[in-house]
């Protein structure tokens, strides 16, 4: 019996060594371990606008143009592109040697069924969809756009760097349904997706793309050469705050994407760990009120919001350190090519009197103003309550109803009267990324209950200055247009703007090349 | 006992049917839509009710339900919304860490609180019980994340003894690894479990200290180790066993804090992933699983009882 025990002792130690020592093989490999800023929860980045799919996209597939650091659109899978005389003829060539992770080259026809895909789901891609008469493959490196009519922003759209993306796939999986999730995840990017280790809700695992050849250009944003220095990446999702912090610390990963504001001071005096904004762009907060019910069917209550918001005050209870946000008074974000303060007076200078006035005259007779607010999501719950405070001190009465984000993007959908489950004010945000243009800022659109964004406002002048921005290709006079707008929008306020900031990363010091970008690229990155 | 067993197994199957209907319901008569969750924040309201087209949710709920059980007859729990993978393969992911982490805890709950429980009783009323009650009470009312971060910050970021969060397995990664991941989170959850064994095992061996046939014994001249543990223990054990098939349930059922601070992949965290963001398939199917451990390990302690008290049969 005793020598049983023994024999079973000695052939478990054994085999546990054999285990350790097995694991020990892949102890050469380069591995940089990420934690997201979420789980990754679906793969398909056309069936979903979820960033952390979209930052999922940027690692597996590629684009056709990408934006780099001066907000400029450049060849990224093209050699290059040229524009017709008149405009309305654009033709796309690809660079030699492209393939998809599956050993087959890229071709034209694969680019055509994917931009036709994502242009049924993305907001850009379905304006150029409309301008579009035919997509033509010349041949498999060579194919051609031809327009209906001018329109100013093909290039912008085909180099969108935020949700949805237009990124290439294969043209047997960009035929699927664009509202189905592709069944493989098959691109060109720089790295592969490893299916088999996917653990979701837990983790993500990438390996280099061998065959990928990068750019000759300095990496910049989304454009430039995409060169790899790991042989696997890691994404860890970890939910706990305090964990991602204790294991960003003890060395167990190397860069975290969105560490809690208020953990930065723990880890700011730790040589080993670098704080840094990666993002330029920045993130706007949206006070988004219901334009169908009372009373914020009426201009001037949705005016009234205008005067009650103090920006100041929101970003100190949703973000605190100063360091980290700013005010900022233009609907297409401070610091970018259409960043402007016209028609910002208003919100700018918090005015109660004026608020209390106006929320009269817009109709507001003392009923019950129904605010929901996502208490999982700790931004929009803290923006909320600031919200609440400041319709109860101008005399409105407030029932801030808690919830889940799932509950809250359920229940905005509704567009039923408040006494039947309706709603009167809800709080998002946007990266700066998706607001910093009228066509790619979905919450300024004034496209009313068919066409616009939950709360549905309603203005033809909007719509027209959109499509106006849309068929505009110059520049200068793109900004007129959309300073037009932005004084029309802060007469209708689709939605108050509630501050701008900046969500920094943290990473182990050993790091060097992470990229400034408004989307976190796990390219040019060396320990 | 082979009858009762058979008896018992077809029982469970009204009891499953009932957490179904009652799970189904609930879940899709809760506020919330995986379509909104899928789509995103900037899908227009259009895009959304296309999804829900294409997932199926607008059928009638009658129809869902009938397609549901359709599949669960086929021992097919369904795939997930989100990911497109079956949920038994989810489950299949998550289950090691879970059993792993309940066996681990259970067992260092076990080997230190029932000798802590037998030694109170025996020591009733002096230091010795006092500093084991302290103890319990604490292991009650100390919250389990106040522990772990505690031990984090001690052994993992000062003393680099243990890492800070993730879990090993023993199959694929080896033993040490697997003990160095599963230590913390196993000895932060086995606090709770400690202090509730070593009461139940005190009370119950106190209450068998008072029996008739203990006084026969000690004035037969046994020793009191051996009257301790041979007499008064055993037949304590139907309590100290009951509790402990209630423990593994509940750790079986996921232990979400634990497995959030130490970020363990358990099936805890993949029920409230899914609940949070309305994942049907993977909710219902974990309910399913999770009602069938129950009435198994219920089982199995009702049959455990045979074994320990003779007078128990069935």
């Amino acid at each position: 019996m005793i020598k049983m025990m023994i024999k079973s002792i000695l052939l478990f130690s054994l085999m546990s060594v054999f285990m350790f020592l097995t694991t020990g093989s892949a102890m050469g490999e380069k591995i940089l371990k990420i934690i997201p800023h979420a789980d990754l929860k679906n793969l398909d980045p056309i069936w979903t606008t979820a960033y952390i799919t979209r930052n999922h996209g940027y690692m597996i597939y590629d684009t056709l143009i990408a934006l780099d650091s001066n907000l400029k659109p450049q060849p990224q899978m093209l050699e290059k592109w040229e524009k017709s005389s008149d405009g309305m003829t654009y033709t796309f060539t690809l660079r030699d040697g492209l393939q998809w992770h599956d050993g087959k080259p890229v071709r034209s026809a694969d680019c055509i069924a994917s931009i036709q895909r994502w242009g049924k789901r993305d907001g850009m891609g379905q304006k150029l969809a409309d301008f579009t008469e035919t997509w033509t493959a010349n041949n498999d490196k060579k194919f051609t756009l031809k327009l209906k009519e001018p329109y100013g922003l093909v290039i912008d759209s085909l180099g969108k760097i935020s949700s949805n993306v237009p990124f290439m796939m294969p043209e047997r999986l960009a035929k699927t349904d664009a509202f189905e999730p592709v069944p493989e995840n098959i691109g060109s990017g720089p790295f592969v997706f490893d299916k088999d280790a996917w653990v979701p809700g837990s983790k993500i695992v990438y390996r280099k793309n061998k065959n990928y050849k990068p750019r000759s250009e300095p990496a910049s944003y989304a454009a430039g050469g995409k060169r790899v220095h790991f042989d696997t990446v890691e994404w860890i999702y970890i939910p706990d705050p305090a964990t991602s912090m204790n294991a960003l610390i003890a060395g167990e990963v190397d860069f975290w994407e969105t560490p809690a504001v208020d953990l930065v001071p723990s880890m700011e005096g730790n040589s080993d760990i670098t704080i840094k904004v990666i993002d330029p762009l920045g993130t706007q907060g949206w006070l988004r009120p219901n334009h169908l019910n009372p009373p914020f069917n009426h201009p001037k209550a949705r005016q009234a919001l205008l005067h009650l918001a103090s920006q100041e005050t929101y970003l100190r209870a949703i973000v605190g350190d100063e360091k980290f946000w700013s005010t900022c008074g233009t609907f297409f974000m401070c610091n970018t090519p259409l960043d402007s303060d016209v028609g910002s007076e208003p919100l700018m200078n918090q005015d109660l009197e004026k608020a209390k006035q106006l929320l009269k005259e817009g109709g507001y007779n003392g009923e019950t103003l129904i605010l929901m607010d996502p208490t999982d999501i700790p931004v929009l719950h803290g923006a909320s309550l600031v919200t609440a405070q400041l319709l109860r001190d101008i005399g409105a009465k407030v029932e801030v109803q808690a919830m889940d984000w799932s509950t809250l993007t359920s229940r905005r959908a509704e567009k039923k009267p408040v006494s039947e489950g309706g709603w009167n004010i809800f709080h998002t945000y946007t990266t700066g990324a998706d607001a910093a243009s009228p066509i790619a800022n979905i919450g300024i659109s004034g496209g009313c209950e068919e066409k616009a964004w939950f709360g549905w406002p309603c203005d033809n002048t909007i719509e027209q200055l959109r499509d106006d921005f849309s068929r505009e290709s110059d520049p200068s006079k793109q900004k007129h247009i959309a300073e037009k707008l932005q004084a029309v929008a802060y007469s209708v306020v689709p939605y108050v703007n509630y501050g701008q900031w900046f969500q920094p990363v943290a990473y182990r010091s050993s790091l060097k090349g992470v990229l400034i970008s408004p989307v976190p690229f796990f390219w040019n990155i060396k320990k | 006992m082979s009858a009762y067993i058979f008896r018992r197994i077809i029982a469970t199957i009204p009891v499953m049917g009932v957490v179904a209907i009652f799970v189904f319901l609930l879940l899709h008569l809760t506020p919330g839509d995986p379509a909104t969750v899928i789509a995103g924040d900037y899908a227009s309201p259009a895009d959304v009710e296309r999804i829900r087209e294409q997932l199926g949710l607008n059928e009638p709920l009658h129809v869902q339900f009938i397609e549901w059980v359709g599949r669960l007859f086929h021992g097919d729990l369904g795939t997930s919304i989100f990911s497109q993978l079956p949920v038994s393969h989810l489950i299949a992911q998550r289950i090691e860490p879970t059993i792993a982490l309940a066996l681990t805890t259970i067992i260092f709950a076990v080997a230190i609180a029932v000798p802590l429980g037998v030694l109170a009783a025996w020591k009733s009323g002096t230091w010795v019980d006092r500093v084991i009650m302290i103890f319990a009470v604490l292991g009650f009312s100390v919250p389990i994340f106040v522990i772990a971060y505690s031990m984090i910050w001690g052994f993992s970021i000062k003393l680099h003894w243990f890492p800070v969060q993730g879990y090993k397995s023993i199959f694929k990664d080896g033993f040490i690894p697997f003990i160095r991941h599963i230590t913390l989170p196993t000895v932060a959850l086995g606090f709770f479990y400690i202090a509730l064994i070593a009461r139940i095992t005190r009370a119950s061996v106190m209450e068998i200290l008072t029996e008739d046939y203990i006084r026969t014994a000690h004035s037969k001249g046994l020793a009191s180790k051996v009257v301790l543990l041979r007499h008064a223990l055993k037949n304590a054990s139907v309590p100290i066993v009951t509790i402990i098939g209630i423990g593994i349930g509940l750790l079986l059922g996921g232990v979400v804090v634990t497995e959030s601070v130490f970020n363990i992949p358990g099936l805890g965290r993949l029920t409230v992933d899914s609940i949070l963001r309305r994942d049907y398939p993977i909710i219902q199917g974990m309910i399913l699983f999770f009602s069938g451990i129950y009435v198994v390990i219920n089982l199995l302690v009702d049959i455990s009882y045979t074994f320990l008290d003779p007078r128990i049969r069935y």
